[in-house]
């Protein structure tokens, strides 16, 4: 399922004295499949972008296709609900929107609100509990019963439960410690090559923009300003500076290897082990001329 | 000469009394914290290090050992005096910002305690100045991000002119910039007073910038030392559920491809040396 | 809906009436509520009007942002209207039509309520409008203050007002988040039955209040560690300046209070 966004603008509050634009003239294309990600400082539009996605927020100009869907302003959809069993958002501290008695119970609210059978849900609850590693004896408890880390996946599990083609991730990994943050990423990779999902990633983590994504959009000021796979978009450092970011570290160390040996590695080196692969490698040849 | 400033000895602490079968929280941790030092406690998400910070400033009170502070074990008497020379700022921007807008903020702490108007209203633009905060002494809080929140919070905090300041987990709710700005903001503060941080954290680069780093685990204290000395332990520290500093992943990542790399660099500028003299300049 | 709400809003400014003392302009919204009831004839209610105009303008407040607060309370003005107008039967009958008859005394009447209405709600308007919540707060609590010999927890209640003030924008924010969080789960608040809409609603209601008691648990904590251990011994970082504009303009209202008495039947 393809998503497209096209001359989109989008303003809160309008016509009132305190309306205030968002986006100007968004175009961005997500083709099924991709992992995408969306990187931007703190209030570059990036959130709301994101709530474009499954038609939580309309445009105010400009058209947006979900699959086989438009929306544009100021129009009812009768297929909103469609589109919101089809993209699953998981928003930025999702523990927050827990409420149910049971883990289960709030895993399966988002199935049971789009018709699945209660049974089906159950069984779905029941494979994502442990798919996302939880252990079974919290399928019973209150999830305000669960530490912080569990929460979360609980959360995820249950915007996972709809079975979504495209999966929505706002800052999924905020407040986690290091091996949460690192658990959780690796298992939206997973998810994403084994179900074939379409993955939307929006992060302030370049290093996790460049390891995960295959494309990359920057958003500034309400504009996106630049799209490309990522080896592009951190092909230019002062370019990003001027957009208030930063190269990944592995980019910005290779930066400085080819400095002092005058020389430049064959590519960009989106991760760690494959920028030691290519030094590694680089090396060897030295070694042998 | 260095003093002692906070000192925990073999302290326990559990949520639980009624219930022995589950894991104290804090078991039998001892440590010392001197004068002007940074400290960073560092572990992951529920190795006890929050407690702690409720144990070092009596929010809570152990069951066994004690907590002494400035000399004095921790009790009921010397509390508020206590808090009154400890300035803490915690994880949530936005449920630690009491007044209407930043100035009123700042001058809580001073109010509390009794300091007159015209030093305080002097206190309150002393400390946004030195948060580099004075241009928005009359914002309010949801019109702040939340790296500036946290300035804010700082600021708060130092109006009292503390001797101690306890970050509990100040940076993990915050974009990469508004984390810098918070880290730049506390090493600027340690140039020019001679404040002790404690700065409680699962973040490398904070406790990069320690002078020493206590790593809790499981409730435990599980070693101490300079950041140097931590991190050379590698692969234990990432058992943990913790991170090493990019030079040392990039060390063992060399040398897992067959480069020998003499050591596991702490700072990129090693590794580049090393990778340089031994591997390049032949 | 709630963005084109004013009343209750501040809008920054330093015109004549934003920066008088809070207290003078409780005081003075007080004594006029007063004041109002003494006109009772075409003259008075007119002199009420200007006044009221003149402090718009001394308010420097754009009459648009007013007309547009007052469009809440304008079917609740209407309806007074119309109620005087049809059940007040005195004086000549000035129109007779099947069974509507109106009397005179009942369009007076009709008008004199309205200006009445309209003239409190706009001076109240005016005065939070032209007032942050927290100096209405402080004023309050000075103001109140005598009452602490009867126990009330004057600075207590100040602190609570305060508080919730400056969390309402914080918890709006969060409604919106947890509203759109479940409706990307397929909750639906706007349709279905009031049974089905009710149900809906626990999914936000639970987060709400979950995450609200956690944000005063960690706000308790965070008023204990920086010393906070009641009203007692504290001093105050905002002060409030009694100048000779305030003394001022409580004479002005009591010279109006003179001329209405003079002029009123």
């Amino acid at each position: 399922m393809d998503i497209s966004l096209q001359q989109v603008s989008y303003a809160y509050a309008k016509d009132t004295p305190f309306e205030k634009r968002a986006l100007y003239d968004v175009d961005l294309l997500i083709p099924s499949g991709s992992y995408q990600a969306i990187i931007g400082h703190t209030g570059s539009g990036k959130s709301t972008v994101l709530q474009h996605l499954n038609a939580l927020l309309k445009p105010t100009e400009g058209v947006i296709r979900i699959g086989s869907t438009e929306v544009v302003a100021d129009k009812k959809n009768k297929k909103l609900r469609e589109i919101r069993q089809k993209v699953g958002i998981v928003f930025q501290f999702p523990e927050h929107q827990l409420f149910d008695e049971t883990v289960l119970k709030d895993i399966m609210f988002g199935p049971m609100n789009f018709g699945v059978p209660e049974e089906e849900a159950r069984q779905r609850a029941i494979e994502l509990v442990k798919l996302l590693g939880l252990p079974d004896e919290v399928m019973e408890k209150s999830p305000f019963d669960l530490s912080g880390g569990q929460m979360r996946r609980v959360a995820i599990a249950g915007v996972l439960a709809m079975n979504p083609e495209v999966l929505v991730l706002d800052e999924p990994t905020a407040g986690l410690d290091p091996r949460g943050r690192k658990e959780i990423m690796e298992l939206f990779k997973r998810l994403h090559e084994e179900k074939g999902l379409t993955t939307v990633l929006v992060t302030h983590s370049m290093e996790d923009a460049a390891r995960y994504a295959d494309r990359i959009a920057l958003m500034h000021n309400g504009k996106c300003v630049l799209q490309g796979i990522p080896q592009d978009i951190f092909s230019d450092e002062d370019r990003l500076m001027d957009y208030r970011l930063e190269l990944p570290q592995s980019i910005k160390f290779q930066k400085k290897i080819e400095e002092m040996i005058g020389e430049k590695l064959p590519t960009l080196c989106l991760t760690e082990e494959v920028l030691a692969e290519e030094l590694a490698r680089l090396m060897k040849k030295e070694r042998e001329i | 000469m260095k003093r002692e400033i906070i000192s925990l000895q073999e302290v326990t602490f559990t949520y639980t009394e009624e219930d022995p079968s589950i894991r104290p929280a804090i078991q039998n941790v001892s440590y010392t914290i001197n004068e002007g030092e940074w400290v960073a406690i560092v572990g992951h998400n529920g190795s006890g290090k929050s407690t702690l910070a409720r144990l070092m400033n009596g929010l809570l009170f152990p069951q066994t050992g004690t907590v002494q502070i400035f000399g004095e074990p921790l009790n009921e008497h010397n509390l508020w005096d206590t808090r009154s020379k400890m300035g803490m700022v915690f994880q949530n921007p936005d449920n630690q910002f009491v007044g209407a807008t930043v100035q009123d903020d700042v001058a809580f702490a001073l109010e509390n305690n009794g300091i007159p108007f015209e030093e305080m209203v002097e206190r309150v633009q002393a400390s946004l100045v030195k948060v580099k905060m004075s241009d928005f002494m009359n914002s309010e809080p949801h019109h702040l991000s939340g790296g500036q929140k946290q300035r804010v919070a700082i600021a708060g905090a130092i109006a009292l002119q503390p001797r101690i300041l306890l970050l509990d987990e100040a940076t993990s709710m915050l974009d990469p910039q508004g984390r810098d700005e918070v880290l730049q903001t506390v090493r600027q503060l340690r140039v020019e007073t001679d404040l002790t941080v404690i700065s409680i954290t699962h973040d490398l680069e904070e406790a990069l910038l320690a002078d020493r780093v206590v790593v809790m685990n499981r409730g435990e204290k599980y070693a101490e030392g300079t950041p140097k000395e931590i991190f050379e332990r590698g692969q234990e520290l990432i058992d943990l559920g913790l991170d090493l500093p990019f030079a040392m992943n990039m060390s063992r990542l060399l040398r897992a491809q067959g480069v020998p790399i003499v050591a596991d660099h702490m700072s990129e500028e090693e590794l580049v040396n090393d990778l340089w003299t031994s591997h390049f300049n032949k | 809906m709630l963005e084109k709400m004013i009343f209750g809003r501040y809008i920054p400014g330093d015109s004549f009436i934003h920066r008088l003392d809070a207290r003078a302009k409780l005081i003075f919204v007080f004594l006029f509520i007063m004041v109002v009831f003494i006109a009772n004839n075409w003259i008075t209610y007119g002199i009420l009007l200007l006044f009221t105009l003149l402090i718009i303008r001394l308010s420097k407040i754009r009459l648009y942002f007013l007309i547009n607060g007052l469009k809440p309370v304008v079917f609740l003005i209407i309806f007074t209207f119309l109620l005087h107008l049809f059940f007040t039967r005195e004086g000549p009958i000035i129109f007779d039509w099947k069974f509507i008859t109106i009397y005179e005394e009942g369009l007076k009447q009709g008008i004199f309520i309205s200006i009445r209405f309209t003239v409190l709600v706009v001076l109240t308007s005016i005065l939070t409008l032209t007032t942050t919540p927290i100096s209405i707060t402080d004023a309050l609590e000075i103001l109140l203050n005598p009452l602490k010999k009867w126990r009330l927890p004057v600075h207590e209640l100040a602190l609570m007002m305060s508080i919730s003030l400056r969390f309402i924008p914080t918890l709006m924010d969060e409604t919106d988040k947890i509203m759109k969080a479940q409706m990307a789960r397929g909750s639906d608040m706007t349709t279905g039955s009031m049974k089905e809409r009710m149900n809906a609603i626990v999914p936000l209601l639970i987060p709400l209040f979950v995450s609200a008691f956690k944000r005063a648990e960690d706000l308790a904590t965070a008023m204990e560690v920086r010393g906070y251990k009641g009203g007692e011994g504290r001093t105050r970082y905002r002060k409030l300046e009694w100048a000779t504009r305030d003394t001022l303009i409580i004479l002005c209202l009591v010279v109006l209070a003179a001329i209405l008495v003079y002029f009123r039947q």
